[in-house]
């Protein structure tokens, strides 16, 4: 037998906000997430990499929390789904088109949607619809049939372009 | 908390995995990219008193290339690789594979030395490793050695890496100028692991076939060279190699195939899948090769 698992600091930027714990190894990013920082917005449904609810940003990187231990973001920052808006009352792009486009109905993956899409948006502002495809094929949605879903993407983009100056 | 309580170790230098690895013996395993070892893990699949986390080895990340090979370190992310581009010229194959490896979420965690050493035989890069004649770099208490990737995968999720060696980086050899290749798989969804499927890379000198490797995965216990192919291929005149010729080749390829059944698919159509995908593939590289 060992001699217990011990507890490690963790130092993470959450939503911009540093935030010190303490933390058993085996305690995932997304059980941290919710269970200590009450960030309940990061979903979990399959806990096992599969349906991509549980999406978080590690270091501006869209990353499955349920797949990483919380001492493994330590020193990282983390944005989740709360902190991607400029406000408690402002929506981002993504969440405003997904709004607009009936982007979601029960709302259960949109957390993980929201956050897979701000990144790939972020590195593709101008995706091709297979792209588009492609991109959401890592998120599980059982609602929409993910029609609502690809246009709020496109119309994210549409929004993200004028915010840039650029006339679409 | 799902996964069983285990101990956590974060070294900062590859001799610190290692000693920590001879300590430990097969009581640890070695965490790179965890997006298929952490699932293990929640399921309680598998369980392990240490976990040696790689995460913070600096210098197990990174691309170099010196005109003749390619090298890449074990903790390279693939979505990294995916998009670096000295891989894409030098090594089109392995970035093209790489877009089948789970979704890009999974990618920007997980690693190419990662991939190699879980050694699943449905993954693609164990696969694309050894047509493309990549050897592995390995450290051990008792030095390093280089293993080829042929010679990698002993069964299924084993490779025949000691439990206190580390597979630390993997090279590829810059492929000549006259080549062609592909990757084609049959999966449930985009980003699953392969029902079947097969990677190849050809080489062509004077309008003839000079190597040929063809490797299917998802078919077997490991992945599985295609050394009969190759001994057909090799020497032939690009022009003979003709639709009908390729049907032969692509029976020749799964003839002595027995995969297995399992929930997703039976034996019998893993075969049959993985004799039209190596079809498919012998047309595509070749039609690559040709425009070379």
């Amino acid at each position: 037998m060992h001699d217990g698992p011990g507890e490690l600091s963790v130092t993470v930027e959450v939503n911009g906000q540093l935030i010190h714990g303490r933390v058993e190894p085996r305690l995932t990013l997304a059980d941290w997430l919710r269970d200590d920082c009450l960030l309940t917005g990061t979903h979990l449904g399959c806990e096992h990499g599969v349906c991509g609810s549980c999406t978080v940003l590690l270091d501006d990187r869209a990353v499955r929390s349920c797949l990483l231990l919380c001492a493994q973001a330590d020193r990282c920052s983390v944005t989740t789904v709360e902190g991607l808006a400029s406000g408690p009352d402002e929506l981002s792009p993504v969440q405003r088109a997904f709004m607009e486009c009936h982007g979601l109905q029960c709302g259960f993956c949109t957390p993980g949607f929201v956050v897979s899409v701000t990144a790939f948006l972020a590195a593709n502002p101008a995706p091709t619809d297979d792209e588009i495809a492609e991109a959401l094929s890592g998120n599980l949605c059982r609602c929409t049939g993910y029609q609502g879903i690809i246009a709020a993407v496109r119309r994210a983009a549409e929004h993200m372009a004028e915010a840039r100056g650029e006339v679409s | 908390m799902k996964p069983a309580p285990f101990r956590l170790h974060r070294p900062d230098r590859v001799a610190e995995a290692i000693e920590l690895l001879s300590v430990y013996g097969d009581e640890a395993k070695v965490l790179a990219g965890g997006q298929s070892l952490m699932p293990l893990l929640a399921l309680r699949l598998a369980r392990f008193e240490e976990l040696v986390d790689l995460n913070r080895i600096g210098e197990l990340s990174g691309i170099s290339f010196d005109g003749e090979e390619l090298v890449i370190g074990a903790m390279t992310r693939q979505a990294d690789v995916e998009v670096a581009p000295e891989v894409r010229k030098s090594a089109p194959l392995l970035a093209r594979a790489l877009r089948y490896v789970g979704h890009f979420q999974i990618r920007n965690r997980g690693t190419v030395g990662g991939s190699l050493a879980h050694a699943d035989p449905a993954a693609e890069l164990p696969a694309v490793a050894m047509v493309l004649g990549a050897v592995v770099d390995v450290v051990g208490p008792r030095g390093a050695r280089q293993v080829p990737a042929e010679e990698l995968f002993a069964e299924r999720w084993t490779t025949v890496l000691d439990v206190d060696e580390l597979l630390v980086s993997v090279r590829i050899p810059v492929m000549p100028a006259e080549a062609g290749f592909a990757v084609e798989e049959v999966a449930r969804r985009h980003g699953d692991f392969a029902m079947a499927g097969v990677a190849c890379a050809l080489s062509s000198g004077h309008g003839r076939v000079d190597r040929a490797r063809i490797a299917l995965f998802g078919v077997g216990r490991t992945p599985l060279l295609c050394p009969l192919v190759a001994k057909e291929m090799e020497g032939s005149l690009l022009d003979e190699l003709h639709p009908a010729a390729l049907d032969e080749l692509a029976a020749l390829a799964t003839a002595d195939l027995d995969p297995p059944d399992d929930v997703h698919a039976t034996g019998s159509y893993r075969r049959a899948v993985a004799a039209h995908l190596v079809g498919r593939a012998l047309i595509n590289s070749l039609e690559e090769l040709r425009r070379a």
